[in-house]
């Protein structure tokens, strides 16, 4: 089916976006209003369109939209060309919805910032940009939009950028993501060199006939990208930083859109990874990795929103987890990621109006008592650590539940190990988020004196609230009779039930599950209830608490191998290039006119060691040729 | 009646020079009006004549040729091809944009307003020429003379050691000259032993040479281009140069000029010495890559944001000539692409930074802080010529980088894989410079800096424009390159690799 509508999703809120940028001071007044419209609008024809899916029968649902050809060269053909299935229409419904409810809510949280206009532009351009990401019908595409929402993501975690520390944070996450480009660019190169084709369709078509080591090696390239992305174990370290966005760029970018990203691709490759077990078995490894990893994390952090970013990352893990076990786990991946949209993105927006009413304080240590001052907040908050830490009937119990499942059922000691994971990924959810919930809303006051907390006007409460609902009621649809399961299924695993070594029953492996929920609870209240809570964190604690304090040691591993040998290279690069490379043409021009016996003198004094090194060049060179020749 | 299109075109900024020559000394103004129109006049005649190309023709095309020394066999013979052309649209595209943005430059040098602007007329036609030449003598004469307009535009406008960055210049330059000119006296030689002396280029392509001769006169021409190009390790003067010309220089020299030696490689080097060029290819490939890395890992090193944009070129030049010798399609219609969007984002960033650069009083990254509060315009114009630089999607870099990139792959992919790093970088040289001189807090002596006047949005917006739209729709260039670039690569035998498994 081709449908004409489908390039007006992206079209209207890019639009906008540029209208924002260039018409300056002037859109002050009205941009926030035009900036919410066309991301309204958007999400109004995705839910036509849905209804127009709805009405196909199942293997006719697809659309697909030509807008032009955009790269040709030779065999080398990339249209400009947007696909709309059953996978991306969940993305997109999740984008735009969450969204505009986000612009909503940022209405009024930016409304005293001099920059709102543009900050409303800046929203746009990367619901633009990740729409294309999910809609583009091949892996170039995608690569646009996947460097677009980098981008958006650059521009909103530095939007307060006058801060140093901010702006480069900005920076940490654009080059790490750029790490993980690395491997997109790589995957698309492999692919069109080996299958000469860069769209899915065509390469699910010559997927089975490609080699084993090939599908590996763009698998374990898609995996690269996606670790970048949506911050998952080695590149996982910008995700805490880019915190120094405003709270509403966490909810949608870095919690409930963007850094699911890896996870669409991880899905939308399933005829890559479905074909290569070396590469699945490295992506349930990370998944697993970054679960608990991410957990860790989470239990050591005062700061709300560094908590609910190493909870984010912990979250993800779980769904590049299930994504990894194959075609009986990528429905449940994205089941999972849209309730981890619900229920995060109603958990950040509580966070932002948490900080509204104290004084921009973001130190947990400083909060307490909330609930009296804060009932909104208190209740949509509350609503959502329900359904973080798989309670049912709320909408992770329901998610996150058929991913420990499927985990267990992987088959022998993969299976064990990786629910084991899983499981103790879910005890570690319920302290930590246990722990964000008494810290926040209940004991004593801990406030500074000037803090004056007060309930957040309509316009930021009602975008929680109805992220509350979903976060409630969401997970019951999606499984009700299977809903998102069978909607998925012509994609991701079309006519295909896969391995199922069941290891316990579904009913054993809840009430496990709940089991260790209740311990993680139960650790929580007695660390934090049973206990006065102190207004400025411990310093006479434990080696260990110190490092998970330290995220693990993440940003000293990172310096450690890159950051400073890099800095090195770079400064003994340029001492070579200023004495060696260019003083041997000084030298040599020197010698050439012999102008002054005392430069000559100094001159031929290097000449060995000119020797030597062109020596050394010129083997590395020849080595060089035999390795690219290869 | 046939119109000598390219004659035309290049004949039109000499008459402006000499126009210019009439003025009293006095006339800054009408100079730099005199220059400006004439640019205007000589990209309009530039924009008809490619209006008229036909792109799936893959001979030479508004071919002319008149004799000129007869006893040496020496024509003046002009005739273009599409990569030529999109060279000459884009240098003269770039004229107008540099004296716009630029007004001022020229004030405070050694000599006068107008003998500046008779230098860059008497320049662009000479960049014209050089592109169109098709007798291999009167590109040699070009290629040299050119050095001269440059000289005196470094040395006689720039700022700091304008006279050694000069001097150094034309040393280099004058030293891969003479090698080149010892290639062409041989072929010359050789072309009157076997049958007539001649200059003619596609005569002497079809000279019959033992593989040791071709490798030696291969190497006289090469050396040359990759001075001026400039590859690894024959860069140093470059950085030198580009601080301490005028960013309208600047954006001649590493924007346009530096293009005659990959344009160059590729239709003097390929076209000549077929055998020799594949001999070499290994090797060059391996300083491409070299090329590519090293110029990056130095951008992020540098201090100074004239010599940081020069060192990003180094690692750009890099790209486009590992395209050029992976010789396929993608790859090398991807390098032609890549000179004309690389002479585009560097335009950008030179003429910004210049601004930049002439408001602070300092060419020193760190001098500057907290731009994007003062100059917002100015920050964003910047920022998006970075991310020109750094090749993001959705914009024209992207779309050539990509095609050199996955072109090299399907027959260099170690090659191609280490270049990718190149990204990375890419992101670090861009982002950090960017992150000093436009974030943070407003430092001491930024505070009072002038955003753009409409002079100098006026001439940034084309540049910008340019950059995105070809980002997205690449086609009106691709179209007209990619015959010629097919050529080139059929003509040494050349086709691409296959895939292994035939997808859709």
């Amino acid at each position: 089916m081709t449908s004409t509508l489908i390039v007006y999703l992206i079209a209207i809120p890019l639009f906008s976006s540029a209208l924002l940028l260039l018409a300056g001071r002037k859109a002050n007044k009205w941009g926030h209003l035009l900036g919410t419209l066309a991301s309204a609008s958007s999400f109004g024809l995705g839910g036509y369109l849905f209804t127009q899916m709805l009405s196909q029968p199942s293997e006719e649902r697809a659309m697909t939209q030509k807008l032009f050809s955009w790269i040709s060269v030779g065999s080398f053909k990339v249209d400009a060309s947007l696909l709309l299935d059953q996978l991306s229409i969940c993305f997109v419904l999740l984008i735009t919805g969450v969204g505009t409810l986000i612009h909503i809510y940022s209405i009024s949280y930016m409304s005293h910032d001099l920059d709102r206009r543009r900050f409303f532009a800046y929203l746009n351009l990367f619901i633009a940009a990740m729409l294309l990401l999910v809609l583009g019908d091949s892996y170039l595409n995608l690569y646009v939009g996947w460097e677009g929402v980098g981008l958006a993501s650059y521009l909103l975690i530095g939007f307060w950028n006058q801060k140093p520390t901010y702006a480069t944070a900005a920076k940490k996450a654009f080059v790490m993501n750029r790490v993980g480009d690395l491997g997109l660019s790589l995957a698309i190169m492999i692919t069109f060199a080996s299958m000469g084709t860069t769209t899915f369709a065509g390469i699910k078509e010559a997927a089975p006939q490609a080699s084993s080591a090939t599908l590996t090696a763009i698998g374990i390239m898609l995996l690269l990208a996606a670790a970048g992305k949506s911050a998952q174990f080695p590149l996982q370290a910008w995700l805490g930083d880019a915190m120094a966005g405003p709270t509403p760029v966490s909810a949608l970018i870095h919690a409930a859109t963007m850094v699911t990203a890896g996870v669409y691709l991880i899905t939308r490759s399933n005829f890559i990874f479905d074909a290569s077990p070396t590469a699945q078995l490295l992506v349930v490894i990370v998944g697993a990795i970054t679960l608990l990893f991410g957990a860790v994390i989470g239990t050591a952090k005062d700061d709300i929103k560094k908590a609910l970013a190493a909870s984010t990352m912990s979250q993800i893990g779980y769904m590049i987890l299930a994504a990894g076990l194959g075609p009986v786990g990528y429905a449940f991946a994205i089941m999972h990621l849209l309730t981890h949209g619900f229920f995060k993105a109603s958990m950040f927006l509580g966070a932002g109006s948490v900080m509204h009413g104290m004084n921009d304080e973001v130190n947990m240590r400083k909060y307490g008592a909330l609930r009296k001052f804060m009932p909104i907040t208190f209740i949509t908050f509350g609503l959502g650590y329900l359904a973080i830490i798989g309670i049912p009937p709320f909408a992770g119990f329901y998610s996150k539940d058929k991913i420990i499942e499927t985990a267990l059922s992987a088959g022998g000691a993969k299976g064990i190990l990786l629910g084991s994971a899983a499981l103790l990924g879910a005890a570690l959810t319920a302290f930590y988020m246990t722990r964000v919930m008494i810290l926040t809303f209940t004991g004593e006051k801990r406030w500074d004196e000037d803090a004056h907390p007060h309930e957040s006007p309509i316009l930021m409460w009602l975008p929680m609230a109805i992220l509350a609902i979903g976060s409630v009621a969401s997970g019951f649809l999606f499984t009700r009779g299977d809903a998102l399961v069978h909607w998925l299924e012509p994609v991701v695993a079309p006519g295909e039930h896969g391995e199922h070594h069941e290891l316990l029953p579904p009913i054993v492996v809840s009430i496990i599950a709940l089991v260790m929920v209740g311990i993680g609870i139960s650790i929580a209240v007695i660390m934090y209830v049973r206990r006065p809570v102190e207004g400025v964190a411990p310093e006479s604690v434990s080696r260990l608490t110190r490092f998970v304090r330290k995220d693990l040691q993440q940003d000293y591993v990172n310096e450690a191998i890159f950051m400073r040998p890099g800095q090195a290279i770079t400064a003994a690069l340029g001492t070579i290039d200023k004495n060696v490379i260019d003083g041997a043409v000084n030298g040599v021009a020197a010698m050439a006119v012999g102008s002054g016996a005392s430069l000559r003198k100094t001159q031929t004094g290097y000449v060995r060691s000119y020797s030597a090194l062109i020596l050394i060049g010129a083997t590395a060179i020849i080595l060089g040729i035999w390795v690219i020749t290869l | 009646m046939t119109i000598n299109w390219i004659s035309i075109t290049a004949i039109l900024p000499l008459l402006g020079a000499l126009a210019l020559a009439t003025l009293s000394k006095g006339a800054e103004l009408r100079a730099k009006q005199i220059a400006f129109a004439t640019t205007i006049i000589t990209a309009g005649s530039a924009i008809a004549m490619a209006v008229q190309f036909q792109r799936d023709n893959t001979d030479l095309q508004f071919v002319e040729i008149r004799s000129w020394i007869p006893s040496f066999g020496i024509n003046y013979a002009v005739g273009i091809d599409g990569i030529a052309l999109v060279l000459i649209l884009m240098s003269v595209i770039l004229a107008p944009i540099v004296i716009l943005a630029g007004w001022n430059e020229a004030q405070g040098g050694r000599w006068s307003v107008k003998t500046f602007y008779i230098l860059i007329l008497i320049l662009e036609t000479m960049i014209i020429g050089v592109f169109s030449a098709t007798d291999v003598f009167l590109f040699y004469v070009i290629f040299e003379a050119m050095l001269v307009p440059v000289y005196f535009l470094i040395g006689g406008y720039g700022t700091g050691e304008r006279s050694a960055a000069a001097v150094k210049f034309l040393l280099y330059s004058l030293f891969g000259g003479l090698l080149m000119l010892a290639s062409i006296i041989a072929l010359y030689v050789m072309s009157g032993a076997q049958g007539e002396h001649t200059f003619d280029l596609k005569a002497l392509s079809q000279l019959e040479m033992s593989s040791t001769t071709q490798n030696f006169l291969f190497l006289g021409f090469f050396i040359a281009f990759a001075i001026k190009a400039p590859l690894w390790p024959f860069h140093t003067w470059l950085p030198d140069a580009a601080q301490s010309a005028t960013p309208g220089t600047s954006v001649l020299l590493l924007g346009v000029l530096d293009k005659v030696g990959t344009f160059g490689m590729i239709r003097y080097c390929l076209t000549l010495f077929p055998e020799a060029s594949k001999t070499f290819t290994p090797a060059i490939i391996v300083l491409a890559v070299i090329s590519i890395i090293y110029g990056a890992i130095l951008a992020i090193g540098q201090k100074d944001l004239k010599r940081l944009i020069a060192f990003t070129s180094i690692s750009h030049f890099g790209f486009i000539t590992m395209g050029i010798f992976a010789m396929t399609s993608q790859s090398q219609s991807g390098a032609t692409l890549y000179m004309f969007n690389h002479g585009f984002s560097t335009a950008a960033l030179f003429i910004v930074g210049g601004w930049m650069i002439s408001r602070r009083g300092s060419s020193t990254i760190s001098d500057f802080g907290g731009l994007q509060r003062v100059t917002p315009v100015m920050a964003w114009c910047f920022f998006l010529a970075g991310m020109s630089s750094l090749a993001l999607p959705g914009l024209s870099s992207f779309v050539s980088e990509f095609l050199v990139l996955v072109g090299t792959y399907t027959r260099y992919p170690v090659a191609a894989i280490i270049a990718t790093i190149g990204i990375i970088l890419a992101a670090l040289y861009i982002l950090i410079p960017v992150q000093r001189a436009l974030h943070g807090p407003t430092t001491p002596g930024n505070e009072n800096l002038t955003d753009l006047n409409l002079r100098e949005k006026l001439a940034i917006a084309p540049v910008l424009t340019a950059i995105i739209a070809l980002g997205f729709y690449p086609a009106p260039l691709l179209n007209v390159i990619n015959p010629a670039a097919q050529h080139v690569n059929s003509q040494l035998g050349f086709t691409d690799p296959v895939p292994t498994v035939e997808g859709r």
